[in-house]
C-alpha cells in the first residue's frame, strides 16, 4: 500500500484569514458617501443680453449673513421655521397677490395643471459658516421634497421617493420643479 | 442518589475548530466586497455637516472629491482653510486643470454625468467654499454633492 499523503494541518489558516481581515477592517472606510446635490448656475456670457426680471412676488429671497443669522423675505426668519415658509410660499393656497403666480402647463400623467412660477433665491456671506448653509440648503430642499410627496400622494398614491417609472418621476419634476437659485456671490455683511 | 451523577474525571470535550476559518474568511469577504480603498491622503480636517436630505453619491468613478477644511497639521500650516486635490494642498486657480485632468480620464459619453463631490469642514467660511464654486461654474462642472452625513440638522430644535 502506498504510503499515505499526510494531512496539511490547516490550524494556521485561522491565523493568515484573521491578518487579512484586519487589513481590510483597517483600510475600510465605511461611510458611503451621501450628500446635497445641487445643479450650479451655468456661467454667464457677459455680451448676453440680461434676462427679463423675475417679478418680484415671484421671489423668495433667503440671506444668510457672516453671524449666521437669517433674513426671510426681509423678516429676521429662523431655520426652525424655514421649511414651512418655503412650503407656504411655494404653494400659495390663499392665491395671496403678494406670492407667486402660477402658469398654467400640459404635462403628461398629470394633465393640465398649474406650476408655481415661485423662485427661491438663497443667498450667503462670505463669512456664513459651511454648516449654516447646509442647514438652509437641506430645509429649503425639504420644502421641495414635502411639497413632491404631497402631489405624488394625491396623483400616485405613493411618496416621491418611492415612485416606480421614470414619467412619473419627471412629471413630479415638472410639477414641483426644485426651484433654488443662489445668487451671484456678493458680501451681504453682517 | 449516586445514579445520577456522572461518572468523574470526564473532561470537556475539545471543541472543535475546524470550521473557524470559514467563519472568519466568511467576514473577510464581506469586508473585502463593502471596502473602499481610502484613495488620497487626507491632509486637512473635514468633518462634515449633517442633512436630512441626502442622497447616495453613486458612481464613484465619475465622482471628483474636493476638500476644504483647516489643515490636520495645523503647527506647520496654519489654521487658514486649505483645499485639498488628489494628495496635495491646491489653491483656487488649480481647480480647472483638476477638473480638466478629471474629464479626460473618463470616457467621453460619461462627462457629462461627472459629479463633483465637496467635502467641504462645517467650520469652514463659505468664502473660499464661493471661490472653488464661482471656479467650477467657469469650467462648467456644473453637478455638484456636498457631501454631508446623514443625521439632524445643526441648531434645529
Amino acid at each position: 500500500m502506498a504510503r499515505m499523503t499526510p494531512e496539511i494541518n490547516a490550524g494556521s489558516m485561522a491565523d493568515i484569514a484573521f491578518l487579512l481581515l484586519i487589513f481590510f477592517l483597517v483600510t475600510t472606510t465605511m461611510d458611503v458617501d451621501t450628500g446635497i446635490n445641487r445643479m450650479l448656475p451655468p456661467p454667464i456670457d457677459p455680451n448676453a443680453p440680461e434676462p427679463p426680471p423675475v417679478r418680484e412676488r415671484n421671489v423668495f429671497v433667503v440671506l444668510v449673513d457672516a453671524q449666521d443669522r437669517l433674513l426671510v423675505e426681509g423678516d429676521p426668519g429662523n431655520i426652525n421655521t424655514l421649511r414651512q415658509r418655503a412650503k407656504e410660499f411655494l404653494l400659495n393656497e390663499d392665491r395671496d397677490p403678494n406670492m407667486p403666480d402660477f402658469e398654467e402647463r400640459n404635462i403628461d400623467l398629470l394633465g393640465d395643471v398649474e406650476v408655481s412660477r415661485g423662485i427661491i433665491s438663497l443667498q450667503n456671506d462670505r463669512g456664513t459658516s459651511y454648516e449654516m448653509y447646509i442647514a438652509v440648503q437641506n430645509e429649503l430642499a425639504a420644502a421641495v421634497r414635502e411639497i413632491r410627496d404631497e402631489v405624488s400622494q394625491q396623483y400616485f398614491g405613493r411618496n416621491f421617493g418611492d415612485l416606480t417609472t421614470e414619467e412619473q418621476v419627471n412629471a413630479i419634476r415638472q410639477k414641483v420643479p426644485m426651484a433654488i437659485s443662489e445668487a451671484e456671490p456678493k458680501d451681504v455683511g453682517g | 442518589m449516586s445514579r445520577f451523577k456522572k461518572e468523574g474525571g470526564k473532561k470537556t470535550p475539545k471543541i472543535n475548530t475546524a470550521s473557524l476559518p470559514d467563519i472568519i474568511f466568511m467576514l473577510l469577504f464581506f469586508f473585502m466586497v463593502t471596502t473602499v480603498m481610502r484613495e488620497t491622503t487626507l491632509y486637512v480636517r473635514t468633518s462634515l455637516p449633517s442633512a436630512t436630505e441626502v442622497q447616495q453619491l453613486e458612481r464613484r468613478s465619475l465622482v471628483s472629491f474636493i476638500y476644504i477644511g483647516e489643515p490636520i497639521q495645523s503647527h506647520v500650516f496654519g489654521t487658514e482653510p486649505r483645499i485639498q486635490l488628489y494628495d496635495s494642498f491646491a489653491s483656487v486657480d488649480d481647480i480647472a486643470s483638476f477638473i480638466e485632468s478629471e474629464r479626460q480620464a473618463t470616457a467621453e459619453a460619461e462627462r457629462p454625468l461627472m459629479t463633483t463631490s465637496l467635502r467641504v469642514d462645517r467650520d469652514t467660511k463659505m468664502g473660499i467654499v464661493t471661490d472653488v464654486k464661482q471656479e467650477l461654474r467657469l469650467v462648467n462642472a456644473l453637478r455638484v454633492n456636498y457631501s454631508t452625513m446623514r443625521g439632524e440638522v445643526a441648531g434645529m430644535n
